[in-house]
This record gives structure tokens, C-alpha cells and sequence, in this order.
């Protein structure tokens, strides 16, 4: 163990970063306010990097651990830790926050200083909640991210991005709040609100199953799943690009993090006898949303249904409770990460020149941005799950341990294949192939150095995982055997 | 019978404050000129000079803080100060005084403290507004100190009398105060009501602490709390009808429903530097009643005025939360929001049980500074903004905040969300802790409920952050305002901030005060 408080620092350098950026908050001073920005962002990026480094990968405990009090009368601490499970997610959390900056360095033009401090705090709140080892502090970073991305969708967002942001907000903290509810009720009853007591209390089949019904409605909206998704487009849709990004990048995940260090291990019975209801929505999801992208005319809509499909993914590989569906599912999330993230920043390049998202209005785009249309045509196959992208890997092992655990979950699962590559390449070909119908499409420019080089890094990124797994889920391997142990022994 | 001289140092703070206001009445009479300003400084003057009084008499400096500073080496002592001060503010013990009708304890002794320091920032928060609208006078300065005198006489209070007492020297005060703007219909408008419906509460309480007297023969609330537990003296049904009324006149004080219908009306109608008064230091008189009369005085009936306040405070959360959705005056709004505020308040009160619930006073005792804190800021940045002959308290005055200022939509955004309950704020743990109290009290139903409405509460507060932050500005009016007027007042906003990253100390402080008195 080392003695340097990377996790904190993961955390707070973006937090401080992002306030004192603030300081350049007039618009004349926006290139500081930029410099800054990804000053701090890479800072922030670069304390996570050891994180991976020195991680032991053999033992399934928490590392990097951080323990001090914090709440003294409620035995409520600072503590702060990270498993094979959370690792990753505080790795490619940082990693994103400086693609986003990147992203919104010249698109952004109003309020700039406030743009790059919402999405610096948010990035450290984020690592806080992958990070926290403590209900309460796990709760605080939980909520307290809302607030910037609220404040982002409804100051950058698009026509409608009052009602999104609101939507946003008050969807996600009326699951947030009954999941607080649950946290009350585990601290009376354990005395503590460290997680890892609450992994080692005893409950009853009743207590388990209201606490997993208070902890789903909070996750649920998160991921979200079917039917508290209705959220989800209208925020990707109003959010400006940096805002698309990190919802479909890292706070989504937010959600399937919670089931995984709070449902499973929490309430495993409850977890176990609610599997079936959570497959059933969870195929919900990769059906009958995977339909719903395909008739979208919004490509960002589309993008964001195309989201919600393939967390259902995530979900189905957690529920069917084997190492194979849940190793495919995380890295299915790391992958989404990158993949999502990409699609939303093609979708954001196209946006900036064109000043629209319908279908409609493009056609041919290849003609004038091949550039452009090769790294899409990749992130494109990365999203309908090609072999050699990280889009395949994940799904082909959830799909497997699907038929293990039973051969239609599996068999239904496998149609997101088709389904995904539907929605995907129709819009492709669509936006990017045929004659060149719109004049304003004929004039545009082709991606810049700085569009190339984030694309570029995102797309290495994408084919690495998708040629070369192993790294990412050699980490996962002793925390997700632990976590399905203590899933299977249950606590009745 | 002999008269022995009663001890006068428990009532130390509430005799200087009031020799400084009786000097400076004497002062206002002889020196007409710039009066006004003299009496500014002398009640900030007499309110740290009570504050004062109240943190050194009945403790011994010396003995506890004084000898660690000697023992202990400096940066050792510097970085445990926060621990030796609440070792000290704990250190003394409850002390009666006037045949127990009077009574100085560390729970007090903080709620002293507390509303001297809200009334000193009332203060500056509210001066230039009143200068701006030709209202500042000797008179409205007076006035606070002594409503601020009997707030203190209320909280020491030991006695039915002395609590009447206080609460008359509040409550006589507070009328002349919301019409001190005697030209403005909609001030006497609001002062009439607040007078009549105040005197009702008034006669109401007194005809409840009439009965509790005639069932028990006595007025000081230790002999009350006694005969209670005797079954042979206490009349149970007379005891319950004088409860009734009792737990009516605090309600109004508190503002909650069913007695909230002043409110709204006042807290318009009133200057906003006295609405600020009003919301945030009487609220704090409310609570000691609460204390004295019935944690203090009828405990043993806690089974029955604890449903009554469960039942209190659940309809104003309702009640609250609800009307404050189609407000769109920004004072009628924080009236609302605090009716509700009010009523977690009393949820967390009243999870109390009768062998003692230390989480539930201490859960009551948070919520009220932290309320006042943060309701202190909300009405600051209003007066903030506040111009001659323009008050900012329309919702739609806040429009564009974010272009004409910043910083100040940041500070307003702090107080929103502090107040909607979102952490890192202060309001945050606030409500947290009210939701532990009820759960442990076994009341899961009501902090579902309770939940819920936060949810709906959350929304109106989000609505103010989006008028500031998404809206376009209607006037560029830059915000003006004194340096010193600015600082304090961003202090109090970051406070909510530092107090909601490390609510520790605060909790703290509360479980000690409470634990001393229990």
C-alpha cells in the first residue's frame, strides 16, 4: 500500500480545480478559464493512472484505503477504497472528463469558466461515489452530482433544456431519496455506515426485499431501465455535447455500480428471488428499446435508446448471476463508456457545423468529411458489437452466460446483435452515404486537429479493448468471484 | 419569613441587554442627530456584549480552557480548539434562580447565543434597505433589541410566567415592528393581522397555562413536571385541555398549520429586513418553547402532546410544500417553504419517547440553527438586491442573475439547494438527521411522507436556480452593496457550505447541549 491518497486526490484536485477555475469566470478571460480546465482535468487524469498500476489484481479487498472520521455522533466516516469492480470505472471517469473539456473547447462560448467548473466537480463527485466505502458518503457525492449536471443541461442545453433539466433532476432524486430511506433503515439496524458492515448484516426476506425495492427505484432511473427511462432521451437530447458524454460515459453507470455494491451484496436473497423480474425488464430494455432506436429520426435519441438497450445488457449480465455474465457486463460498461462517449462526440461534430440532429437533413456527409466518416463508420461497428471492438467482447460473454443460465434469456439477448446493428448502420447510412442532397452538407469542413486527436484516442481505445481485454478484466476476475461468493451464500 | 437576595448571574445576559436598551432610550431622547446610527453600533454593541455574558457566566474559564492552554503545547491546543470549546460551553451545570422561575443551562446558553448572533445579522443585512426607504430609526433598533430581550427571557424561561412574560415582550415588539413602515397599507395591513391573530395565540396559551396551573397548583415548570408523575395530584383532563392550548399557542409562534395563515400575509407585508426577524430568530424563540413548556415542563404528558405535533407537522409539511409550488412572490414562497421547514422541525421533536430520545432533540435542535442559518442568507441576498424604490421579491426579479452577477446566483444557489436538501449543503444533514429520529422512533410511514414532499419541495427551490441560471435578464442593474455587507454575508452562505462538508461539529455541539440538560 502506498501512502499517497490517490483516491482523494482523484477527487478533489477536479473539485478545487473546477472552483478556482471559476475565478476566470468573465468571458474575456475564457482562454484561461480552458487552460486551466484541462490543466486540472489531466492532473486529475494522471493521479488515477497509479491507481491502475499498483493495483493487486489477485486479491478482491479494498485497496488504495482511506479512513478517517468524519461525522463523529453518527459514526459516519471518510473512508474511501476501490475494488476490481470500481477501479476501472475512476480510471475512465477521469479519462473522459479531459475528452470532454477537449470537446467543448471552441464549441463553448458563453459562460465558459462555469461550463469547465460544472464538469470538473462533476468528475470529482463521480470518483467520490465510485470511490466511497461509507453509505452516507457514498449518498452525499451520490446527490450532490446532480446539481452540475442540472445547472450543465439547463444553461448549454438545447431549445427545450429547461423541462429536460428539471426531468433529470426530480426523476433521479426521487429514487435517490427512498434509497436514502434504505440507507436509515441499515444504519439503525447495523449501527454503522460503512458498506462493508451492511455486506455482513443479517436481514430478513421481508426487510431484503423492501430495501431491494428502495435500492432498485433508485439504480433503475439511474441505468435507467425500462420503464423509468422516459428521462434519458430528453436529457441527452437538450444536454450539450459534454453533457451527452458524461451521462452516457460515466452516469449512467452510476446506476449499475449501485446494484452491484449495494443490491447484491446488501440483499442477496432479495436480489435472487427478484432475478427473474430484473431479466424480464432487462430484455425490456434490449427489445423493445433496441425497436424504438431503430424509428428514431434524432440521431442523439437514437443514440441515447441505443444506450438504454445496452445497459439492459449490464443488467441482464448481473442477474443471471454467473462470473461470465457479470465480467461481460462490466466490461460491457467500460466499453459503453468509450463507445457512447465517441458516438455522442461524432454526433456533437456534426452538430456544431450543422446545427442539427434530424436524420433527415444530412445524407452523403462522406462525401465532404472522409475523415470523419471513417472514425464514425468505427464507433458505429463498435455500437453494433463487431468483433475486434469492445462492443463485441462484453456482449458475447453476457450472451454466453445468458445460455448458460438458460437458453432463450440467451437466445432473446442475442437480438440486440441484430437489433443493434439495425438502429446503427441505418442511421450510418443515412446521415453518411448516398448523394449529397442539402447544400448546407456540401460545404462542410472536414474534423480539425483537435476533433482528430480525441477521436483518435477514442477509437485506440475502442479497438484495444476490443483486440486485447485482458487488462481490464484481469482486474475484475478476484472481486467479481468474491461478490458472486457472497451472492450465492446469501444471508438467510 | 426572611427574603434571602436570589442569585442574579444565571440572569446576567438578559439584564445587561436590557440596562444597554433602557441606556439607549434614554440616549435616543437627548441626542437627535444621527441617532439612528449611534443606537446601530450600541445594539450590536449590547447583543455581543450579551453573547459574551452568556458564554462566561456560570463557567470557569480558568479552570477548563485556560489550564488546557497552559498544559498543552500551542499547535496541539490550536488544532483541538474546536473540542475545548464545546468541553467549555458543556462544562457548566442548569442553574435556577428567582424561585425557580428562571433558569440558565447549556442548551440556553447556545440558543442565546444563536439568536444574538441571527439578530446581529439581521441587522446588517437590513441597514441599508431601511435607509434606502427612509425607514431606519432609533425606534427599529430598539425595538429588535428588545424583541430580542424577551426571545432571551423566553428561552432562560423556568416558569409559565416567565415564558408569558418573554413571549409578550417577542410578540409586542414584533407588531410594532412589521408596521414600522406606518405609510405602507400593505405593513398595517399585515401588522393588524399579525397583532390580532398574535393576541389570539397569546390568550389562547394563557388560558392553557391557566388550567395546567389548576391542575398542578403551580407555575414554575420543575413543580409542574413533579406533580405530573404524582397520579394523585394531577387532574388528567384538565391537564390534557390546558395541553391542547398550550401546544396551540406555540404552533402559532412556529407558524405551522392549522395556525399558519399569518405567515404568508406577514411576511409580505412586513419590510424584508423585518421579515428576516421574523423567519429566522422568532422561529428560534419557537423551539425554546417548545423546550421549556414541553420537553421541560409537562414531560410526563409527552405521550400526548408528542401525537399532537406528529400530527402538526406532518399536515404543515403537506400544507407547506404544496401552496409554495404556485407562489411567485419570492417572500410568500420562503413563507411556504418555511411552514413546511417548520414542520420537520416538529417531526423530528416529536420522535421523542418517554424514557428520552437524545437523537430526536438533537435532530429538533440542528434543523433549527441550521433553518435559521440558511433562511438568514435567502432573505440576505434579497435585501442584497433590493434597490431604493425597487424590492426585488418577485421570483421573476431573479431572472438572469447569472448575467448580472455570478456570484451572487451562486450564493442564492447555495441557499436553494441547502433549503431543497441536497448535499453537501447544511439542509442536507438537517433532514437526514430528522429522517434518522423518525425511523427510529418507528415512525417509517411519516419519513416516507416526509420524503416525498421533499421531493415536491425540491422542485420550487430548482425553480428559483433556473430563473437565475437559465433565464434571461430583464434589468442589467449591477448589485449594490457595502464591502462589509457583501462579506458577512457570503460568509454566512459558505457556511452552510463548510457546515454541510463537516457537519461534525455541529452535531456535536447539539448532542452535547441536549445530553447536559437530559
Amino acid at each position: 500500500m502506498t501512502s499517497v491518497p490517490y483516491l482523494s486526490l482523484s477527487i478533489w484536485i477536479p473539485i478545487f480545480g473546477g472552483l478556482l477555475t471559476l475565478c476566470a469566470n468573465s468571458d474575456r478571460h475564457a482562454h484561461v478559464a480552458r487552460a486551466m480546465g484541462l490543466f486540472f482535468a489531466l492532473m486529475g487524469f494522471l493521479v488515477t493512472l497509479p491507481l491502475y498500476m499498483q493495483f493487486d489484481a489477485s486479491s478482491s479487498a479494498m485497496q488504495f484505503v482511506e479512513f478517517t472520521s468524519w461525522i463523529r455522533g453518527f459514526n459516519a466516516h471518510y473512508s474511501l477504497g476501490v475494488d476490481g469492480i470500481s477501479m476501472p470505472f475512476v480510471v475512465l471517469n477521469s479519462f473522459i472528463t479531459v475528452i470532454v473539456l477537449l470537446a467543448g473547447w471552441a464549441v463553448i462560448q458563453k459562460k465558459v469558466a462555469q461550463y469547465i467548473a460544472a464538469f470538473l466537480i462533476m468528475s470529482g463527485l463521480m470518483n467520490g461515489i465510485f470511490a466511497a466505502q461509507d453509505g452516507l458518503l457514498f449518498y452525499v457525492f451520490f446527490e450532490a452530482s446532480l446539481i452540475p449536471l442540472y445547472l450543465a443541461i439547463g444553461i448549454w442545453g438545447g431549445a427545450n433544456r429547461v423541462y429536460a433539466a428539471f426531468k433529470f433532476f426530480l426523476y433521479t432524486l426521487a429514487g435517490s431519496l427512498l434509497m436514502l430511506l434504505a440507507f436509515v433503515y441499515l444504519f439503525q439496524h447495523s449501527g454503522s455506515f460503512a458498506i462493508a458492515d451492511w455486506h455482513a448484516l443479517k436481514l430478513d426476506m421481508h426487510s431484503q426485499t423492501l430495501i431491494f425495492w428502495a435500492f432498485l427505484a433508485s439504480f433503475a432511473v439511474k441505468v435507467p431501465m425500462w420503464p423509468v427511462h422516459t428521462w434519458l432521451p430528453d436529457a441527452h437530447v437538450e444536454a450539450p455535447t459534454g453533457g451527452s458524454v458524461v451521462l452516457a460515459a460515466i452516469a449512467l453507470k452510476l446506476g449499475a455500480y449501485g446494484f452491484l455494491r449495494f443490491s447484491l451484496p446488501v440483499v442477496p436473497d432479495a436480489s435472487q428471488a427478484m432475478a427473474p423480474v430484473m431479466i424480464a425488464l432487462s430484455l425490456i430494455a434490449v427489445i423493445y428499446i433496441g425497436f424504438v432506436a431503430i424509428v428514431q429520426t434524432d440521431m442523439k435519441k437514437l443514440v441515447a435508446y441505443s444506450s438504454i438497450s445496452h445497459m439492459g445488457f449490464v443488467t441482464l449480465g448481473f442477474f443471471i448471476f454467473n462470473p461470465l455474465g457479470m465480467e461481460g457486463a462490466l466490461v460491457q460498461m467500460i466499453s459503453h463508456g468509450f463507445v457512447s462517449a465517441a458516438m455522442f462526440l461524432c454526433i456533437g461534430v456534426l452538430y456544431d457545423r450543422m446545427h442539427s440532429r434530424q436524420i433527415a437533413d444530412y445524407g452523403g456527409v462522406v462525401n465532404v468529411m472522409p475523415k470523419f466518416a471513417a472514425f464514425f463508420m468505427l464507433f458505429a461497428m463498435a455500437n453494433a458489437g463487431l468483433p475486434a471492438t469492445s462492443g463485441f467482447v462484453g456482449e458475447f460473454w453476457v450472451i454466453l452466460g445468458a445460455i448458460k443460465f438458460n437458453f432463450w434469456v440467451g437466445f432473446a439477448a442475442a437480438s440486440t446483435l441484430i437489433l443493434g446493428a439495425a438502429y446503427t448502420l441505418w442511421m450510418y447510412k443515412r446521415v453518411m452515404f448516398g448523394a449529397v442532397t442539402n447544400p448546407n452538407v456540401a460545404g462542410l469542413a472536414d474534423i480539425n486537429l483537435r476533433e482528430g486527436f480525441f477521436l483518435a484516442v477514442l477509437a485506440l481505445c475502442v479497438l484495444a479493448m476490443g483486440l486485447y481485454p485482458f487488462p481490464i478484466n484481469d482486474v475484475m476476475h478476484a472481486s467479481v468471484a468474491d461478490l458472486l461468493r457472497h451472492v450465492t451464500a446469501g444471508k438467510l | 419569613m426572611e427574603f434571602q437576595i436570589p442569585s442574579f448571574s444565571p440572569a446576567a445576559p438578559e439584564i445587561t441587554v436590557a440596562a444597554i436598551g433602557l441606556f439607549m432610550l434614554l440616549l435616543v431622547s437627548f441626542a437627535r442627530r444621527s441617532a439612528s446610527q449611534i443606537t446601530y453600533y450600541l445594539t450590536h454593541a449590547a447583543l455581543l456584549i450579551g453573547a459574551g455574558v452568556t458564554i462566561f457566566v456560570g463557567r470557569d474559564f480558568s479552570a477548563t480552557v485556560g489550564k488546557l492552554y497552559a498544559q498543552a503545547p500551542l499547535g496541539e491546543f490550536i488544532r483541538n480548539i474546536g473540542q475545548i470549546a464545546l468541553g467549555y460551553l458543556g462544562s457548566s451545570e442548569p442553574q435556577f434562580t428567582f424561585g425557580q422561575m428562571y433558569l440558565a443551562d447549556p442548551l440556553g446558553d447556545l440558543l442565546k447565543i444563536a439568536v444574538c448572533a441571527a439578530v446581529a445579522l439581521v441587522l446588517v443585512y437590513g441597514r441599508r434597505y431601511l435607509q434606502d426607504r427612509k425607514l431606519e430609526s432609533p425606534e427599529y433598533y430598539l425595538l429588535v433589541l428588545f424583541a430580542t430581550l424577551g426571545i432571551m427571557v423566553l428561552i432562560s424561561a423556568a416558569s409559565l410566567i416567565t415564558v408569558y412574560v418573554g413571549l409578550e415582550l417577542l410578540s409586542l415588539s414584533s407588531y410594532a415592528l412589521v408596521a414600522i413602515n406606518r405609510d405602507s397599507v400593505r405593513s398595517t395591513e399585515a401588522a393588524m393581522k399579525y397583532f390580532v391573530l398574535g393576541a389570539l395565540a397569546s390568550g389562547l396559551l394563557l388560558y392553557g397555562m391557566s388550567m395546567v396551573y389548576g391542575a398542578t397548583q403551580s407555575l414554575g415548570l420543575v413543580d409542574v413536571g413533579l406533580a405530573l408523575v404524582d397520579p394523585q395530584t394531577a387532574n388528567r383532563t384538565v391537564l390534557l385541555f390546558g395541553l391542547v392550548f398550550l401546544v396551540a399557542g406555540i404552533a402559532f409562534k412556529l407558524g405551522v398549520v392549522p395556525f399558519h395563515m399569518w405567515i404568508p400575509d406577514v411576511y409580505e407585508g412586513a419590510p424584508t429586513a423585518v421579515t428576516l426577524f421574523i423567519a429566522s430568530a422568532s422561529k428560534l424563540a419557537a423551539f425554546a418553547m417548545l423546550c421549556r413548556l414541553l420537553a421541560f415542563g409537562l414531560w410526563g404528558l409527552v405521550d400526548h402532546w408528542k401525537l399532537m405535533l406528529l400530527f402538526v407537522g406532518v399536515s404543515s409539511i403537506i400544507l407547506g410544500n404544496i401552496s409554495a409550488i404556485a407562489q411567485t412572490n419570492l417572500k410568500r414562497m420562503l413563507a411556504y417553504s418555511g411552514i413546511s421547514h417548520m414542520g420537520f422541525l416538529l417531526l423530528g421533536f416529536a420522535s421523542t419517547s418517554l424514557n428520552g430520545s437524545t437523537i430526536a432533540y438533537v435532530s429538533a435542535l440542528f434543523y433549527a440553527l441550521s433553518y435559521m442559518l440558511t433562511t438568514l442568507a435567502g432573505f440576505g441576498v434579497m435585501l442584497l438586491m433590493s434597490r431604493a424604490g425597487f424590492e426585488a421579491e418577485d421570483i421573476d426579479d431573479l431572472k438572469g442573475l447569472n448575467k448580472r452577477s455570478s456570484w451572487w446566483a451562486g450564493m442564492m444557489a447555495i441557499v436553494m439547494f441547502s433549503m431543497a436538501g441536497i448535499p453537501f449543503f447544511l439542509g442536507f444533514f438537517a433532514k437526514f438527521f430528522v429522517l434518522q429520529a423518525l425511523w427510529s422512533a418507528g415512525h417509517a410511514s411519516l419519513a416516507v411522507l416526509a420524503v416525498a414532499m421533499s421531493l415536491i419541495g425540491a422542485f420550487y427551490y430548482l425553480r428559483i436556480v433556473k430563473v437565475m441560471f437559465f433565464d434571461e435578464p430583464v434589468n442589467l442593474a449591477p448589485i449594490e452593496a457595502g464591502r462589509g455587507v457583501r462579506t458577512v454575508l457570503s460568509a454566512n452562505v459558505l457556511a452552510l457550505a463548510v457546515f454541510g462538508l463537516f457537519p461534525g461539529f455541529l452535531v456535536q455541539l447539539c448532542v452535547i447541549v441536549i445530553q447536559s440538560v437530559q
